[in-house]
């Protein structure tokens, strides 16, 4: 499918404010998202984040000043036209219950008049693209979804035509953090393929850090505090306002900028059951983890072998504890450490996308992970 | 021009019909006159507030009793439902054929037609009571009886007048057709046009909507009077009501 | 209008209830009920079309559903065999009068209904319609009325039941219906249990055929059922008329 470009999206100036308020919404808000990036608008509650977003598609329109799409000001398009070619996803989602998961997929396809085939074939790559079924989702109800199915159909309903540029607002905000993370790291996974320009409202900081090429930070009436890729911001916040939104544990919160990938493992000493025990001690001494980890034929971790293990001439299937938690390759280091201090463990196998092990985390490499300076590591999904 | 305002002429016979006596078409005793017509909406009055007193009397009690126990509710809201189903005249014709003429008897068929939408919107009255409120009360050491009078009664009452209101509209309507049940109601000179004549006939059907609509301004006002202030302040007030709020849904017609 | 012959057996000169009367008499009641048929769809139709325009109206036009109520309710509150009365100078006797009549009484359920579904669609949903590109009008048909139609429809139901009710008075118009058999031999308990029966089952008719075409138009909501027995949208509830 060929791609149209990622758009250019630029703020000049743009302002809102509302009759009868003193104080703008939006005042003066000036930045440019280059094309293919994800740009963060994060700060608290009543800051004009989610203002400034929706003056990009002109569901509110703007009071002074201008936004340019690829150089060309929104003011002059038609709002309906304008808005099919943005797409455009809620925390609330907004799925049409009366249709179909198709059907609402479908909904600018439509709109634009493609022909039934095309609109079949887009939505059953769609579906593919945000990890569902197309089978057993295409003919659903959104009433019948599970809640994190709901937002997948919502992020594919956003990406029907292919737009140029993303508006979504706290999209996972109503997730409970455990498919939040899920769903985050899926859509940097997907973004790292389809490379969109995208504008992303959230009120926290994390997920901005997480999330964001960019972030800009807004304050009460919709000034811009500070724009600045995210380990840029949390080095050198621009003022005490960043700051204290930033919070006092920056430092940890750099471990949101790198992922497993970009740290160095240590080499698992994976053994099998009923290899020889000798083997086995080699491959224990080649390491810096202390405990043998046990695989099964495909290289996929069953758990850590007790010394029981080791005491005949075969290794034996005594096992101290299960693999957990299993790791990924993609998991940024503070979700990772966060897994490993839920469950207790100091050591945690990372496998690769077919499961096999390719290396273990531990607590003692991110130690080393937080002292290293962002700076020298690239960021969030550029590091993808 | 003439012609086509005619019907002036008719309302303004009509009208002196309620202030005049006039000899009868029929020949016999006059028709006509305000002692006349207010004997005959006595009579429409005695009626309807039998039949709503009887009404009340059951489908109140019964009606919270049912919420607050929280059963029957298929009950309690399909009565409305099938009491909507039959029409009126044929009750009343259904009462007549079986039981025969009278005001006993009217008044029994007046009251099946009067309970099911005051005893609908006194059960809703009681189930839409949020539940937490119950259960704080419950938890102060409220028994059932304190429950209810304290609690689930005062916030139902605007919905049981909503009821009550509908009900009574639609029983001083019904009443007009009383004549065939041999109560002479205000629907006599409706029904026995050629004793009272047309213009006899137009002022019944003039005083039997002014009794209608000025039983729905009484009762209305009423419910607003039994509303609690703080149910009144969660009303967003977008629409002048002369029925019951819109958040009400399950209420009935 | 004599409706027996009184010489036909003691059941029906004692005004009983004479099933061999009933099957012999049957015939005699087709009449009626297809002009009480008639009486009936034609107002709901008609008092849809309008109460429906209506509330389009009010949806955009908030300041109207004031207004709109306050007229609408004073028609529903006028009894209708009192209107019949009030028309006849003005539109004489027959069928159009009693059409006014029964149209002016459903005016204010539709109505009501009608704005009760639409204020009932999530504001999320019309958002992300509009932020997809639909036009408002686009918007109305394809996402807000799909979505108002139970309430819609069960406006209609109530519509329905409610004017096959009072196309009972319609004979007062000089317009037919159930109610002239009725009102032709009230002390005969088979002509009143039949007409007044056939009135009932016509009610209950109608009121099952909007729910199955509801039930048609809305596989949505059955489909949400399935998945979710225990969450009934508790929104799907009639508004009240006054």
């Amino acid at each position: 499918m060929s791609r149209p470009a990622a758009a250019t999206l630029e703020f000049r100036e743009a302002t809102k404010r509302y009759p009868g308020q003193a104080e703008p919404a939006v005042e003066k808000l000036s930045l440019t998202v280059p094309a293919g990036e994800i740009c963060v608008l994060v700060g608290p509650s009543g800051c004009g984040k989610t203002t400034a977003m929706r003056m990009v598609n002109r569901m509110i329109d703007i009071t002074e000043g201008d936004i340019l799409l690829d150089g060309e000001s929104v003011r002059e398009r038609r709002p309906a036209e304008l808005r099919r070619q943005i797409g455009y996803a809620i925390q609330q989602i907004g799925l049409f219950p009366h249709l179909s998961v198709a059907a609402n997929i479908a909904t600018v396809p439509r709109l634009l008049g493609w022909d039934r085939e095309r609109i079949r074939e887009r939505v059953d790559e769609l579906l593919e693209l945000v990890s569902l079924d197309p089978h057993e989702t295409r003919d659903r109800y959104p009433g019948q979804l599970s809640g994190g199915q709901r937002q997948r159909v919502g992020v594919a309903r956003a990406l029907a035509v292919d737009p140029p540029l993303m508006l979504m607002d706290e999209p996972f905000g109503a997730i409970d953090p455990i498919n939040r993370e899920r769903l985050q790291n899926e859509f940097l996974r997907l973004q790292r393929e389809i490379r969109k320009t995208v504008v992303f409202v959230t009120h926290d900081i994390d997920e901005a850090i997480k999330m964001g090429d960019r972030i800009a930070v807004l304050e009460q009436g919709g000034k811009l505090a500070q724009y600045a890729p995210p380990a840029e911001l949390l080095m050198y916040p621009a003022d005490r306002f960043v700051e204290d939104f930033v919070g006092a544990d920056r430092a940890l919160k750099r471990l949101a900028l790198q992922r497993v990938r970009d740290v160095d493992l240590w080499k698992a000493p994976l053994v099998r059951i009923g290899e020889s025990t000798a083997e086995a001690r080699a491959k224990l001494a080649d390491s810096e983890v202390p405990y043998p980890l046990v695989v099964d034929g495909d290289g996929k971790p069953l758990g850590w072998l007790s010394e029981r293990g080791l005491a005949g001439e075969r290794v034996a299937h005594e096992l101290r504890s299960d693999a957990r938690p299993l790791l990924d390759m993609d998991d940024i280091l503070r979700d990772a450490l966060s897994d490993l201090l839920a469950e207790e463990a100091q050591y945690g196998p990372v496998v690769d996308e077919h499961g096999r092990v390719t290396g273990v985390l531990s607590i003692e490499i991110l130690g080393h992970a937080l002292r290293t300076d962002p700076e020298e590591v690239p960021s969030g999904a550029d590091a993808l | 021009m003439s012609t086509t305002l005619a019907f002036f002429g008719e309302f303004a016979d009509a009208v002196e019909f309620i202030f005049d006596e006039r000899p009868s078409p029929a020949g016999g005793a006059d028709v006509g006159g305000l002692g006349e017509i207010w004997e005959l909406a006595r009579e429409h009055l005695q009626l309807s507030l039998a039949a709503m007193a009887v009404a009340c009397a059951v489908s109140i009690p019964l009606g919270l009793w049912l919420g607050h126990i929280g059963k029957g509710g298929f009950l309690a809201i399909n009565a409305s439902n099938v009491g909507r189903a039959v029409p009126s005249l044929a009750l009343i014709a259904f009462f007549v054929a079986y039981l025969g003429v009278g005001f006993t008897n009217l008044t029994l068929a007046l009251v099946l037609l009067a309970i099911p939408p005051i005893l609908t919107n006194a059960y809703t009255g009681v189930r839409q009571v949020d539940r937490d409120t119950v259960d704080a009360a419950r938890g102060m050491g409220m028994t059932g009886a304190q429950i209810v009078r304290r609690v689930e009664w005062p916030l139902a009452l605007p919905l049981i007048f909503g009821g009550i209101r509908i009900s009574a509209v639609n029983v001083v309507a019904t009443a007009t057709i009383a004549p065939l049940a041999g109560v002479v109601t205000l629907g006599d000179p409706i029904i026995n046009v050629n004793t009272y004549g047309d213009e006899g006939r137009l002022a019944a059907a003039i005083v039997v909507a002014l009794l209608a609509v000025a039983t729905e301004v009484l009762l209305g006002a009423a419910q607003r009077a039994v509303t609690p202030r703080g149910l009144k302040l969660e009303d967003d007030g977008r629409a002048p009501r002369l029925a019951i709020p819109i958040k009400r849904r399950q209420a009935t017609t | 209008m004599e409706i027996r012959d009184r010489d036909a057996g003691t059941c029906v000169a004692d005004n009983g209830f004479c099933p061999d009367w009933i099957a012999d008499n049957l015939d005699r009641y087709v009449d009626p009920f297809l002009q009480h048929v008639l009486l009936t769809v034609v107002a709901v139709a008609i008092g849809f079309g309008i109460a429906f325009g209506l509330a389009l109206l009010g949806y955009r036009r908030r300041w109207l559903i004031g207004p709109v109520t306050q007229v609408t309710g004073i028609l529903y509150t006028i009894p209708s065999i009192a209107a019949f009365f009030l028309l006849l100078p003005i539109t004489g006797r027959g069928f159009t009068t009693a059409e006014i009549a029964l149209v002016a009484y459903v005016l204010l359920i539709i109505f009501r209904n009608v704005l009760a579904g639409l204020d009932n669609v999530p504001a999320e949903t019309k958002d992300a319609g509009r932020g997809m590109g639909l036009t408002e009008r686009q918007l109305l048909w394809r996402v807000e009325i799909p979505l108002a139609l139970p309430e819609i429809m069960a406006g209609l139901r109530i519509a329905a039941t409610t004017t096959v009710g009072l196309a009972t008075l319609a004979f007062f118009a000089g317009a037919g219906g159930l109610g002239e058999q009725i009102f032709a031999d009230i002390t005969f308990k088979s002509n009143v249990v039949v007409a007044g029966g056939l009135a009932v089952l016509l009610a209950g008719l109608l009121d099952a055929l909007i729910l199955l075409v509801q039930r048609a138009a809305t596989p949505w909501e059955s489909a949400q059922r399935r998945a979710r027995p225990g969450r009934l949208l508790a929104r799907r509830r009639a508004v009240a008329a006054p």
